[in-house]
C-alpha cells in the first residue's frame, strides 16, 4: 500500500468507530484530538481495527505514532508497504 | 479451547462478547438462568410483556451527540443511536414531605427547583456540580471517599442532601446510609446531567440488538449453562466445569457473577468473607390499568418518594420490606416517537426488602406475603401520586427470589457488593470481573463496564 492508501485506510477505520465525525475536514498535520472527539478507547480501536484488517501490529511503546493522520501515515508506510491493496 | 469464557448472559457480559468477538476471538458466553438479561431481563405473563429491572435507561443523549457515555458505548459497539430507539422521560419528581424538587433532562429544570425551594443552597449545589467529574476521572481511592462527607462541604441543608441522594442511592447505591463518591459522581450524571429515556419496546430491545450482534460476530451463547467450579492451577485458571458436569476450556475468564460469587467458583479458595456481599434487594410491585395513567392524573415519568425528613437506605430491620420510601414508575410516560403508546396502563412500585425474610417462606406464605406487601406497596405509593387502585385489571409482583433467580448474586443484591473493584481484576492472572461488582451499574453502566473490561484485559493478547 502506498501512503495514499494508507491513509484512505485510516479514514475507513476512522468511519467505522466514529460514524458522527465529518472527517472531510480532517487537517493532516494536525493532532486527532483537536479536531475529532476521541479518547483512549477509540484509539485502542484504530489499533485493533489495523491488526484484524491489516495483521498490522502496533506495539503499545508505539502508540504515539498514532497522534495525527501524518504521523500515522509516515509510521505504517514501511508496516504496510508489503500489502497488497 | 476458547479465548475467553464469559460468565453470565447479562448486559455486560455481552457488550464484552461483542467486543472479543468483534476482534476475532473465540468467545462462549455461559449463562445459568434459560433467559438473557440477567438483572435486566424480560418475562411474560398472562399475554402480557413485563421488564424485570429497567424502569428507565439513563445517559441520554440526542442522536449525534458525541461525547457522553450512551455516545461512547455506540462507538465502541458499533450501533447506530436509532438501534437503541430510546425516548425521553416526560419528567420526574423527587418527593419528600412537603417538599417536591421536579427534574427531567435538562439540569436547568433542577437548577431553579433548587433555587426557589432552598435559595441559600443555590452556591451549594453549583460548587458540588463543579466536583463532579466522569468515568475516567476515578481512580480506586476517590471512588471509595464518602459522599455525605463531600456533599456535606457544599450542602447545608440535610433535607436537600437527602432529596437530591434518594435517586441516585435508587438507582445504583449498593452501600447502605452512604454512597462511594464515584458511585455518586457516575449518578448524578447520568441521571441529573443527561437523563432518562427507554425505547417503546422495553429492555428486550436492547437485549435482543446485542444478543444479534454478538451471534453474527461467531460468537457462542449458551443458556441453562451455569458455572459451578473455576479450575485453578498456580494462579491461573485452566477451565471451567459447568452445573452438569461438563468442562470447557479457555485462555481466560469473565466473570458478571459478582466478585464473591466468582471467588467460590474457584477451587483455589476454600472459604469466602460472604460480610462483603450486597444487603439491598427490592420488590417491585406492578400494577396494569385500564387506561393511560396520565388519564388519572399521574403523567410523570419516575416519582422518588421517603415519607419523612430523613432518608433511610438500609436493609429492613424487622419486617419483609421498608415502605418509607419507594420509585413509581410508569413506562408509559415517556415522549415516545410518532405519538405511540403503551396499550396498557403500567404503574411500577419499586421498594427496599429484605432478601432472607422472603427466601426463607415456604411457596404458600410467599404467595400470601406477595399479595400483602403488593397492597402495602400501593398503598404507601398513592401517598405522593393520584391513587389508581380502582383502574387495576390486572397485577404481577417480583421480589428477591425472582432477582437471584435471574442474577444468581447473593441476596439477589440488586447492584452487588459494596465494595467495587473498578480496575477488573482477581487473585488470578487471568480471570476478570465486569458487570455490578466492577462497579458501574445501570444499563449504560453495565455496557460500559462489559466494554471497558474487555478492552483493558481480554484485547490485548
Amino acid at each position: 500500500m502506498a501512503p495514499a492508501e494508507i491513509r484512505e485506510a485510516i479514514i475507513e477505520i476512522l468511519e467505522d468507530i466514529a460514524p458522527d465525525e465529518d472527517l472531510s475536514t480532517l487537517e493532516d498535520p494536525k493532532a486527532f484530538r483537536d479536531q475529532l472527539e476521541l479518547d483512549s478507547m477509540d484509539f485502542l480501536d484504530i489499533v485493533m481495527e489495523l491488526r484484524k484488517r491489516y495483521r498490522v501490529q502496533v506495539p503499545e511503546e508505539d502508540y504515539g505514532h498514532l497522534n495525527s493522520m501524518a504521523s500515522t501515515v509516515e509510521y505504517l508506510t514501511p508496516k504496510m508497504e508489503d500489502i497488497a491493496v | 479451547m476458547y479465548d475467553t469464557i464469559i460468565i453470565g448472559a447479562g448486559m455486560s457480559g455481552l457488550a464484552a462478547g461483542i467486543r472479543l468477538a468483534h476482534y476475532d476471538q473465540k468467545v462462549c458466553i455461559l449463562e445459568r438462568h434459560y433467559t438473557i438479561g440477567g438483572l435486566n431481563s424480560f418475562y411474560r405473563v398472562g399475554g402480557r410483556d413485563y421488564d424485570v429491572g429497567l424502569h428507565a435507561v439513563t445517559n441520554f443523549t440526542e442522536k449525534g451527540a458525541k461525547k457522553g457515555p450512551l455516545a461512547k458505548i455506540l462507538r465502541q459497539l458499533r450501533f447506530k443511536w436509532e438501534e437503541f430507539s430510546l425516548s425521553p422521560q416526560a419528567g420526574s419528581r423527587i418527593s419528600f414531605p412537603g417538599m417536591d424538587l421536579k427534574f427531567d433532562n435538562d439540569i436547568e429544570l433542577l437548577r431553579s427547583e433548587i433555587a426557589s425551594h432552598f435559595p441559600d443552597q443555590v452556591d451549594g449545589f453549583r460548587k458540588l456540580e463543579a466536583l463532579i467529574g466522569g468515568y475516567d476521572q476515578l481512580d480506586q481511592e476517590s471512588f471509595e471517599q464518602s459522599t455525605r462527607e463531600i456533599m456535606g462541604t457544599c450542602i447545608t441543608d440535610p433535607l436537600l442532601t437527602d432529596m437530591l441522594l434518594c435517586p441516585l442511592m435508587w438507582y445504583g447505591n449498593a452501600r447502605e446510609h452512604d454512597m462511594d463518591w464515584g458511585q455518586f459522581s457516575i449518578m448524578f450524571e447520568s441521571i441529573y446531567r443527561e437523563g432518562f429515556a427507554r425505547p417503546f419496546k422495553g429492555v428486550r430491545l436492547i437485549l435482543k440488538n446485542l444478543v444479534k450482534r454478538y451471534r453474527s460476530l461467531g460468537g457462542e451463547l449458551k443458556l441453562r449453562k451455569g458455572v459451578k467450579r473455576i479450575h485453578v492451577q498456580d494462579g491461573h485458571a485452566q477451565a471451567v466445569e459447568l452445573d452438569d458436569g461438563e468442562i470447557i476450556v479457555g485462555k481466560r475468564v469473565l466473570s458478571s457473577a459478582g466478585r464473591i460469587e466468582t471467588l467460590r467458583m474457584c477451587d483455589d479458595v476454600s472459604e469466602v468473607d460472604t460480610r462483603q456481599v450486597g444487603k439491598l434487594t427490592f420488590i417491585e410491585s406492578i400494577s396494569i390499568l385500564d387506561r393511560q395513567p396520565t388519564d388519572l392524573g399521574l403523567d410523570e415519568t419516575i416519582v422518588f418518594y421517603n415519607d419523612s425528613d430523613k432518608f433511610h437506605w438500609e436493609r429492613p430491620q424487622d419486617d419483609l420490606c421498608d415502605m418509607r420510601t419507594g420509585v413509581i414508575c410508569s413506562p408509559n410516560n415517556y415522549e415516545y416517537s410518532d405519538g405511540q403508546q403503551l396499550d396498557d396502563g403500567v404503574v411500577r412500585i419499586t421498594s427496599i426488602a429484605e432478601f432472607d425474610r422472603w427466601n426463607q417462606l415456604d411457596e404458600s406464605a410467599y404467595q400470601v406475603a406477595k399479595a400483602r406487601w403488593y397492597d402495602r406497596a400501593v398503598e404507601s405509593a398513592v401517598r405522593f401520586v393520584p391513587d389508581f387502585r380502582s383502574q387495576v385489571i390486572a397485577t404481577d409482583m417480583f421480589t428477591p427470589k425472582t432477582i437471584r433467580r435471574f442474577t444468581w448474586h447473593d441476596n439477589g443484591a440488586v447492584y452487588g457488593a459494596p465494595d467495587k473493584k473498578l480496575d477488573g481484576t482477581t487473585h488470578l492472572d487471568n480471570v476478570f470481573l465486569c458487570g455490578t461488582d466492577q462497579g458501574f451499574v445501570g444499563i449504560i453502566g453495565s455496557i460500559m463496564s462489559g466494554i471497558s473490561i474487555a478492552n483493558q484485559h481480554c484485547l490485548r493478547d
